[in-house]
């Protein structure tokens, strides 16, 4: 009855990894990933930071290193300009892709509010839908 | 010439020649005259003639471009000294076999379990039937090929949303498809409604064509008869002895049909690059690095991570670090710098060169792709569904199920691709997850479409290309804009560097394109060393 011990063993492990502070922590009750194939679905900035931006940069924000690098966002001064951030999110630089395409102006201010807001990050002033939607291009 | 005149020039020598002295436009032009150039701009071994007088050339990157460069750069006489990232030779032309380990950034780190002789290629995984370098070059080194197969009629089309989750037959759907348009369009002609388009006697040649075209009955309707059911399979398949006699199988509605969005998945095979005949080397992708590894390993330092390539009057200095001493700067120098790294890689890299190619090296973002191998006991593919090689395509983020085109019939264990996903939403969000938590969601939605995952089952792999250490990535994505504003930029020479890769392609993501760009950079190289 029910799935044989190693496909129950990988999905115990799989949940137990999606429910791990440090891996693909979900702070909203509703896992939103994979529902939708051309924009992100997810609305806290947790979340999007979970499904979109610790694919490089990590979870806790702390970057890698290899041939290249990823930044780490923890205790990173660069971020304490709101608008840099907006406009890497929404249009991307060198090896980091845009965004914008996928996401709403909400999420992208949730998004850059979270990052600005965590990992050691205390930039705290407010990033709007209406900022995010300023860092577009015309 | 007289001489030449006598013998009989093979047409690769005459293009060769004509190559090598007018450059690139006249040789496509010649190709033209000889029924080639439409298929790929690959001619034939590069020769480059002329003494470049031990030039030295330090290229960066071995995968397929560097590998390329540096064995046709030696053979012309070139000193060649290639730095590699990694600790192995091929690039994104890889595979992977029980007993390798992986490390991807973030140190994740996966072992590899697939039993003897299984293998799984995370990159590249088909050659296309045009893609003359990438062919040529597993002749000259003797990889062997075999078909890889691209389309498989008894392979499952498979939507969250329709058909209550079933997954369809493929011949079903594209018979189907093909039945219902055939059968609007037979009406359309027959009601006189195409007048203005087609003539009536071409009219009456389009409804024959429509009637085989769609499997039409004598009124030109798609239903369920033999003459379908030998498009879309039967109920009762014909068979041998007293109860042979086959019964035919049932259309689809077609409003069901249409809504399903499954008929998306029919229109890919017919796409150039995975038209039949397709092709994949015999026991796994990296066979072609392995075959360029025999030829040009001596030349390759491994475990080099390249921190600046400048540039001056002189000549080239590369900085790079020993990754396993790392912290002590070394220093490589030649006359000139042939550089295949990965631009999400270069873009980090101060380098002595100009505006413009700084700009396009900055310029192009990478795409994310994430592949996962599954190993299962069986073939319960073949032995229950009977399908053989191929490809199963679903709505679901695994996208696809492709199945081994090799070892059919086996008793034993196989591995199958069960998923591929490139570019966008997707791709992203399973790059954003462990490698664990992938090989769980491949699982979970495979077993969508084969319920016989959960027993079968054994281990998997997941390969996200953004968290590889050695390329950032996985395909550079131009866009139109791009291309016109900086590609040209990317592929000039400039000063004494230059670059290759499957980003300085029109094959972007192809193996093809890294050995095109390669040639094309090498050729322009060893004119400008003629030139003195």
């Amino acid at each position: 009855m029910g799935a044989p011990p190693r496909l129950r063993l990988l999905l115990t492990l799989a949940a137990s990894l999606i429910g791990a502070a440090n891996t693909s922590a979900r702070a909203e009750p509703a896992d939103l990933r994979f529902s939708n194939p051309t924009r992100f679905m997810s609305q806290s900035g947790e979340a999007l930071y979970a499904d979109i931006c610790q694919g490089c940069h990590m979870p806790g924000g702390v970057g890698a290193v290899g041939a290249g690098t990823y930044p780490a966002l923890a205790r990173n001064p660069k971020l304490a300009a709101a608008g840099y951030v907006l406009s890497l999110v929404i249009n991307g630089r060198k090896g980091m892709p845009p965004f914008g395409g996928f996401l709403t102006d909400q999420q992208v201010a949730a998004v850059v509010t979270y990052v600005r807001t965590h990992f050691g990050n205390e930039f705290s002033e407010e990033v709007t839908a209406a900022d995010a939607r300023a860092s577009r291009p015309r | 010439m007289g001489e030449r005149n006598e013998t009989k020039m093979r047409r690769r020598d005459l293009l060769a020649l004509i190559g090598t002295s007018a450059g690139g436009a006249a040789m496509y032009r010649a190709m033209s005259s000889l029924g080639f150039a439409a298929e790929s701009t690959y001619s034939g071994p590069i020769r480059l003639d002329g003494d470049p007088k031990g030039a030295t050339v330090l290229i960066l990157g071995a995968g397929l471009a560097g590998m390329v460069a540096a064995l046709e750069l030696r053979k012309a006489g070139y000193r060649v000294q290639v730095l590699e990232y990694s600790n192995r030779a091929g690039g994104r032309c890889w595979s992977l076999r029980g007993g390798d380990s992986y490390t991807e950034l973030g140190g994740g780190t996966q072992r590899c379990e697939f039993a003897s002789g299984l293998y799984f290629n995370p990159g590249p995984w088909r050659i296309p039937y045009h893609h003359h370098g990438v062919l040529d070059y597993c002749r000259r080194l003797n990889v062997a090929l075999e078909p890889f197969i691209q389309v498989n009629h008894n392979a499952w089309l498979h939507s969250r949303r329709a058909f209550d989750g079933k997954p369809q037959r493929y011949r079903e759907v594209q018979a189907d498809f093909n039945g219902y348009v055939a059968e609007l369009l037979a009406k359309a002609t027959s009601q006189r409604k195409l007048d203005e388009a087609v003539t009536r006697e071409d009219q009456e040649i389009l409804l024959s064509a429509l009637r085989s075209w769609g499997a039409l009955d004598a009124n030109y309707a798609y239903t369920s008869n033999l003459a379908s059911s030998n498009r879309r399979g039967y109920d009762k398949a014909p068979g041998g002895g007293v109860a042979g006699a086959p019964t035919p199988s049932k259309p689809l509605a077609l409003s069901d049909l249409l809504k399903s969005g499954v008929w998306q998945s029919l229109f890919i095979g017919s796409n150039y690059r995975f038209q039949s005949t397709m092709f994949q080397p015999v026991r796994g992708m990296d066979m072609i690095a392995r075959a360029f590894i025999r030829e040009v390993n001596d030349l390759i330092r491994f475990n080099a991570k390249v921190t600046a390539i400048r540039q001056d009057a002189n000549g080239v200095t590369v900085v790079y670090e020993d990754t396993t001493d790392p912290g002590k700067p070394l220093r490589a120098t030649a006359d000139w710098c042939l550089c295949t790294i990965p631009l999400p890689i270069l873009s980090q890299i101060e380098m002595t060169v100009g505006v413009p190619m700084q700009s396009a090296i900055d310029a192009v973002p990478y795409a994310p792709a994430v592949k996962v191998g599954l190993q299962f006991k069986r073939r319960f593919w073949e032995q229950d569904d009977g399908i053989y090689g191929g490809i199963s395509y679903t709505d679901q983020p695994i996208r696809m199920i492709a199945y081994p085109c090799t070892g059919y019939g086996g008793a034993g264990k196989a591995v199958l691709l069960g998923a591929y996903e490139i570019f966008g939403v997707y791709a992203y969000e399973f790059t954003s997850l462990s490698p664990a938590e992938r090989v769980a969601r491949a699982v979970e939605g495979g077993a969508r479409i084969h319920p016989q995952y959960k027993d079968e089952f054994e281990n998997g792999i997941a390969v996200a290309w953004h968290r590889n250490p050695s390329v950032l990535g996985c395909e550079g994505t131009w866009t139109d804009d791009l291309r016109k504003q900086h590609y040209q930029n990317l592929c000039a020479i400039d000063g004494r560097i230059l670059l290759a890769g499957e980003h300085a392609s029109y094959w972007g993501g192809w193996q093809e394109g890294a050995i095109l760009s390669s040639l094309d950079a090498i050729a322009r190289l060893h004119r400008r060393v003629l030139a003195g």
